[in-house]
């Protein structure tokens, strides 16, 4: 029987011999056909590929299966697959298959992974519930009245309802963060660089980073040991040696400095600041020492992040003109109106939203008022880190200000659903990495995330921290 | 700056961002819009004299790759994925480009 909770023991079990890759792809296929037509985490299912793949993997003699030897994944619909429809969520990408495989895609391959499908998320990634798809919403498994999070809510979803046991999500404002925090599954953004973004279709292109969607935090730390490392495709994929993410895991908290800023507490839900605190003496209990931190400028991440990140994808979107691949309108008589009627009708309205947004801070007039102001305001959050990183190993923070709200309450409201990132955005705009890893239920059950942010390729002590307070939450 | 966001202000957006927008989605967004730029406001308080900007957060240069030919996509894959290619010319092809 494939135990989908578990990477590690999927694997084992794999690599052992003691199951194949095609009953650890079916086991996925099955559960997938059990349980999404109640939640919706995937867009995209292609299981003849899967299984054809799982096929292949059968074949290789023991001494080349990889360290995810058989082990069923799922992709954002963002992340490019060779021949799979990859559509970002988007009527404007419909139909869209793409003529490679993004980086990430050939590492866990060559790892041995099996890619089962893609997940639904916000459409290009913009938004922080999932109801911005064009493809519907997807629910989150713990309580199917509510949204799992977003963007990458699909990706949560599917490893918090069993379907995989690992999923890789994109982050750009808290992405991969805040859908595992309100999923109740571990969701890890690396550092700005740390994974090549070559076949992510790009959001804004300064922020956004790759990572996975797993149950535990040793899971996590062994995907990204497969994903991380310079690519000859990505300038921006830095020729940083990959440590061994796995070797600090079981050290514990003894010694660890935590980094606490109270103030930026002030609003959040009543239960997640009870979560917060229980998780930090949960930490004080194994080792770890609190350090009170001051970050003054992070209470301005939110606006920074809403003008810096519109700007980028107001400029990365302009790529998608129905000249090239997806949707083109049947409308249109001229190139112009071509242009013009085929992104009217391609994009959505959160999409449309920010290119706007985007485009005006970038606009003559305006570009010193905001789009460089932001990029200031930015340069300070960084110095605030740097400063608290002198007297910290990690910061903690809940993932979220609230547990997971209900479909439908923010759509009317973009602005309320921008605060819903309030925590995450700054790990974003610093480049550093961040990690959700569960810390505390709601009294309605709902999951609630701890974030734990480190200094920059230094993933493995954060990792080390955030299996501590998984040892000690359970 | 007070961002006072007109309807006029949003139709020239457009035009730049090359949306053509219904009538409904331009009182629309002039609203929202307005409102997410009142919110964002609020860095123009922050003294930031002298502070340079961050306009990304590489640890180091970008990594340079040697120049040197390599293999890239298959120009008949490309041209499969456009809504209208056109292989055997190798082109895209676009409605008239001239009104």
């Amino acid at each position: 029987m494939a135990d989908l909770s578990s990477v590690e023991r999927l694997a084992a079990a794999t690599r052992a011999g003691a199951l194949s890759a095609t009953e650890a792809c079916r086991a996925a296929l099955d559960a997938i056909a059990a349980t999404d037509a109640g939640i919706h985490a995937f867009v995209h299912l292609d299981a003849e590929r899967a299984l054809g793949r799982a096929a292949d993997l059968d074949r290789l003699p023991s001494s080349s299966r990889g360290v995810l030897h058989g082990v069923p994944i799922a992709l954002k619909d963002n992340l490019c697959t060779r021949g799979g429809l990859t559509t970002a969520a988007s009527k404007i990408l419909a139909g869209y298959r793409p003529p490679y495989d993004a980086t990430v895609v050939t590492r866990l391959e060559q790892a041995g992974a099996i890619v089962v499908g893609k997940t639904n998320c916000d459409e290009f990634a913009m938004g922080s519930s999932t109801e911005n798809s064009a493809l519907g919403p997807t629910r989150n498994p713990v309580d199917p009245t509510r949204t799992p999070g977003g963007s990458s809510g699909g990706s949560a979803a599917a490893v918090a309802a069993g379907m995989v046991p690992a999923s890789l999500g994109s982050d750009t404002g808290g992405s991969i963060r805040q859908p595992a925090g309100l999923c109740g599954v571990v969701g890890l953004k690396p550092t700005y660089g740390r994974v090549s973004r070559y076949g992510l279709l790009a959001f804004a292109s300064s922020l956004d980073q790759i990572g996975p969607f797993t149950h535990t935090v040793a899971d996590a730390a062994l995907l990204l040991g497969v994903l991380a490392g310079p690519d000859r495709m990505d300038a921006t994929a830095a020729d940083v040696a990959v440590a061994d993410y796995s070797a600090d895991l079981g050290r514990g908290l003894d010694g660890v400095r935590v980094g606490v800023a109270r103030d930026l507490l002030e609003g959040v839900d009543p239960e997640v600041g009870a979560a917060f605190e229980a998780s930090l003496a949960a930490m004080q209990a194994g080792g770890a020492s609190l350090v009170a931190i001051d970050l003054p400028h992070a209470k301005y991440a939110i606006p920074v992040y809403y003008l810096v990140a519109t700007a980028e994808a107001s400029s990365n979107l302009a790529r998608y003109d129905g000249v090239r691949y997806g949707y083109r309108t049947s409308e249109a008589r001229t190139l112009e109106s071509m242009y013009l009627k085929t992104r009217d009708e391609g994009f959505g309205p959160e999409v449309k939203r920010r290119i706007m947004l985007g485009t005006y801070v970038l606009s003559a007039g305006y570009y010193d008022a905001y789009y460089l102001k932001a990029q200031q305001v930015r340069t300070l959050i960084r110095r605030d880190y740097e400063a608290a990183f002198e007297r910290c190993d990690v910061v903690a923070m809940p993932t979220s200000p609230t547990p997971a709200f209900r479909l439908g309450e923010k759509t009317d409201d973009p602005l309320q659903m921008y605060l819903a990132d309030v925590f995450t955005v700054s790990a974003n705009l610093t480049g550093l990495p961040a990690i959700s890893v569960p810390g505390g239920t709601s009294s309605e059950g709902l999951p609630i995330g701890l974030q734990l942010t480190g200094r920059a390729f230094d993933e493995g002590m954060m990792l080390r921290a955030a299996a501590g307070v998984e040892a000690a939450r359970s | 700056m007070s961002a006072t966001l007109t309807r006029e202000d949003v139709v020239r957006i457009a035009e730049l961002a090359h949306l053509e927008l219904t009538e409904d989605e331009i009182t629309t967004f002039t609203r929202q819009l307005g409102d997410i730029l009142h919110y964002a406001e609020q860095v123009q308080a922050v003294d930031t004299s002298g502070v340079p900007p961050t306009s990304h957060v590489l640890a180091g240069a970008p990594v340079e790759r040697a120049d040197t030919v390599v293999p890239c996509l298959d120009r008949d894959d490309v041209l499969a994925a456009a809504p209208d290619g056109a292989p055997e010319a190798g082109l895209f092809r676009v409605p008239r480009v001239i009104g």
